[in-house]
């Protein structure tokens, strides 16, 4: 109980930010949606770790070191790199955001190739990725709340409760009330993150170095690729790193947190620093490779890192690293669910069905669509099993695949709308059938990456048959690039 | 804004040959470098030295900048 009393009060002080950000503010459209562009350095690097750093590298990086060990150094090996690609894509989406208002996602596609319809398949992708990943931080929420009350609370009622409540403050207070429970989130998993990295292989190793000792004697091929999969090697390796590098800020609610940003020179900033964060990854995996040796006989690799700290250390302090977890999943689900809602109401519904519609009454909509998505992740986590894991990989692969679209849109003149039409819906489908029929990896390739490949020519193939038709474009942001 | 400058490239791709081309060099156990095998300790120098390469890349694109655009702070 004092366990379960802890994760409580830290969750309702990370709320009580949220709602507190809201402080008087006008909440138009702009304003809910990426905070007026009025965020500084420290405002968008929380926003940014607060949607990078979820419940699944929380508790999947000390999972996969546990149950797949080698692979898991592909989670180390993308982190950077993904900040390199943001270094240069981030601050020209930026430019154009700016000069063209942008709000999300596929209004970047709808000013760059003049059409709604690729704009709206943008949008219905995005929504499509997005529910699985807040449907998984929702079981992650389960998960810890299960472990924390050694049982006592079922894992369904805990994630009802947590999810009322991230409902409710991404309805009252937008990106900003995420942005703000995103910093005590972010301080409290930066502490938690260091003291149990560095204290549970001391505790049964008396360091990190003899933990590696010992798993070297014991265990040396699960410190090294493939490691306990079968298929998981170096042609993996590279080419699930790229795919991710490149596809990470494509996900709909990271690509749109640059628009939130004041100036372009904030995200370079952020890209230059960002990466450091990524140093609490190699010790979740420590926590992980840890309890190889001292719980060899889990389950579920996912619960390693919370059994080993509840084996380990007193309740009080299972409450602080369970209140760490359900803030790292309530703040992502918070964005992404808004981001879904947004991309609904502003790229799907309006332009689709109803061209009519004014700002206020989209802004209306996207609130609805929160609840309507919230309760709709809610019966996807309390109903659906373990292949969930599965569907979130397939929403990576399938997100990376805006990647041409938005890179050739920034740098090409030549890229034509159908180019891109073609090669994204290209792109998604391979992913889909090569994913969904397990060949992921296939031929010791990331299926992901096959289809990027694909996507990539196709786009620019198609392209050099057709004719560039948006005119207008280089006019609006003539400035911009 | 200019497309970026071929020298930030270079300094951009620098992490890439480091922490993912080069994996078949580097994912050995031995030598272990400060009790680390020597694959994760070669992925946490990146880390670390990522943002160096970027710094250098920053410095570069900002120089680029400063000269033809006027600095954006001020817009709100």
């Amino acid at each position: 109980m004092v366990a379960l009393s802890i994760i409580s009060a830290i969750v309702a002080v990370g709320s009580l930010a949220g709602f507190y950000a809201r402080s008087h503010r006008k909440m138009d459209l702009e304003q809910w949606t990426v905070a007026g562009r009025g965020f500084g350095v420290i405002l968008v690097w929380v926003l940014m770790a607060g949607e990078i750093y979820t419940t699944f590298t929380f508790l999947g990086a000390s999972g996969w070191a546990y149950s797949r060990g080698g692979p898991v150094l592909y989670i180390l090996g993308y982190q950077p790199l993904m900040y390199v690609v943001s270094f240069f894509v981030l601050p020209y989406v930026w430019e154009v955001g700016k000069k063209c208002k942008l709000q999300s996602q596929a209004d970047f596609f709808e000013v760059r190739y003049g059409s709604k319809y690729l704009a709206a398949f943008v949008a219905l992708i995005g929504v499509i990725c997005l529910l699985p990943y807040a449907q998984l931080q929702l079981k992650g929420l389960g998960l810890i709340v299960q472990v924390a009350s050694f049982g006592a609370i079922p894992p369904t009622a805990a994630m009802v409760v947590a999810f009322a409540l991230v409902a409710a403050f991404v309805f009252v207070s937008g990106v900003r009330g995420v942005a703000w429970a995103s910093v005590i989130k972010d301080i409290l998993l930066l502490f938690a993150a260091l003291f149990i990295g560095i204290a549970i292989p001391h505790i049964y190793f008396g360091g990190i170095g003899r933990m590696f000792a010992a798993m070297a004697q014991a265990k040396p091929e699960h410190l090294v690729m493939p490691g306990a999969t079968k298929n998981l090697g170096h042609g993996w390796y590279i080419t699930s790193v790229l795919l991710t590098a490149c596809g990470f800020f494509m996900w709909p609610q990271s690509f749109a947190a640059a628009f939130t940003a004041r100036n372009a020179r904030i995200l370079r900033r952020n890209a230059v620093f960002l990466p450091l964060y990524s140093m609490t990854m190699p010790l979740m995996v420590f926590v992980g490779l840890t309890a190889v040796l001292v719980l060899p006989k889990l389950s579920d690799g996912d619960l390693s890192l919370l059994t080993i700290v509840r084996k380990t250390f007193p309740a009080w302090f299972l409450g602080i690293i369970g209140g760490a977890g359900a803030l790292t999943a309530m703040v992502p689900a918070a964005i992404q669910l808004l981001t879904a809602a947004t991309l609904f109401a502003k790229n799907l519904c309006r332009p689709i069905l109803a061209p009519g519609m004014s700002d206020q009454k989209v802004a209306r909509l996207a609130k609805v669509m929160v609840v309507v998505l919230a309760l709709g992740a809610l019966y996807l986590a309390i109903q659906t099993s373990v292949s969930l894991v599965s569907l979130l990989l397939l929403g990576y692969a399938g997100v990376a695949q805006f990647f041409p679209g938005v890179i050739l849109g920034l740098f090409s003149k030549r890229v034509t709308t159908s180019g891109v039409f073609a090669g994204l819906a290209a792109g998604v489908i391979i992913t889909s059938v090569l994913m969904l029929t397990n060949r992921d990896p296939w031929n010791g390739v990331s299926a992901g990456f096959i289809a990027l490949c694909a996507n990539f020519v196709i786009a620019v193939v198609v392209s050099g048959f057709t004719s560039v038709r948006v005119a207008g474009f280089e006019e609006r942001t003539a400035a911009a690039i | 804004m200019k497309p970026p400058s071929l020298g930030a490239i270079l300094l951009g791709l620098i992490p890439f040959l480091g922490g993912c081309f080069s994996v078949a060099l580097w994912d050995r156990i031995y030598p272990m470098v400060f009790g680390l095998p020597f694959n994760f300790f070669w992925l946490i120098a990146w880390i670390v030295l990522t943002p160096v390469c970027l710094y250098g890349a920053y410095r570069l694109e900002d120089r680029g900048a400063s000269g033809s655009t006027p600095e954006e702070g001020g817009a709100r």
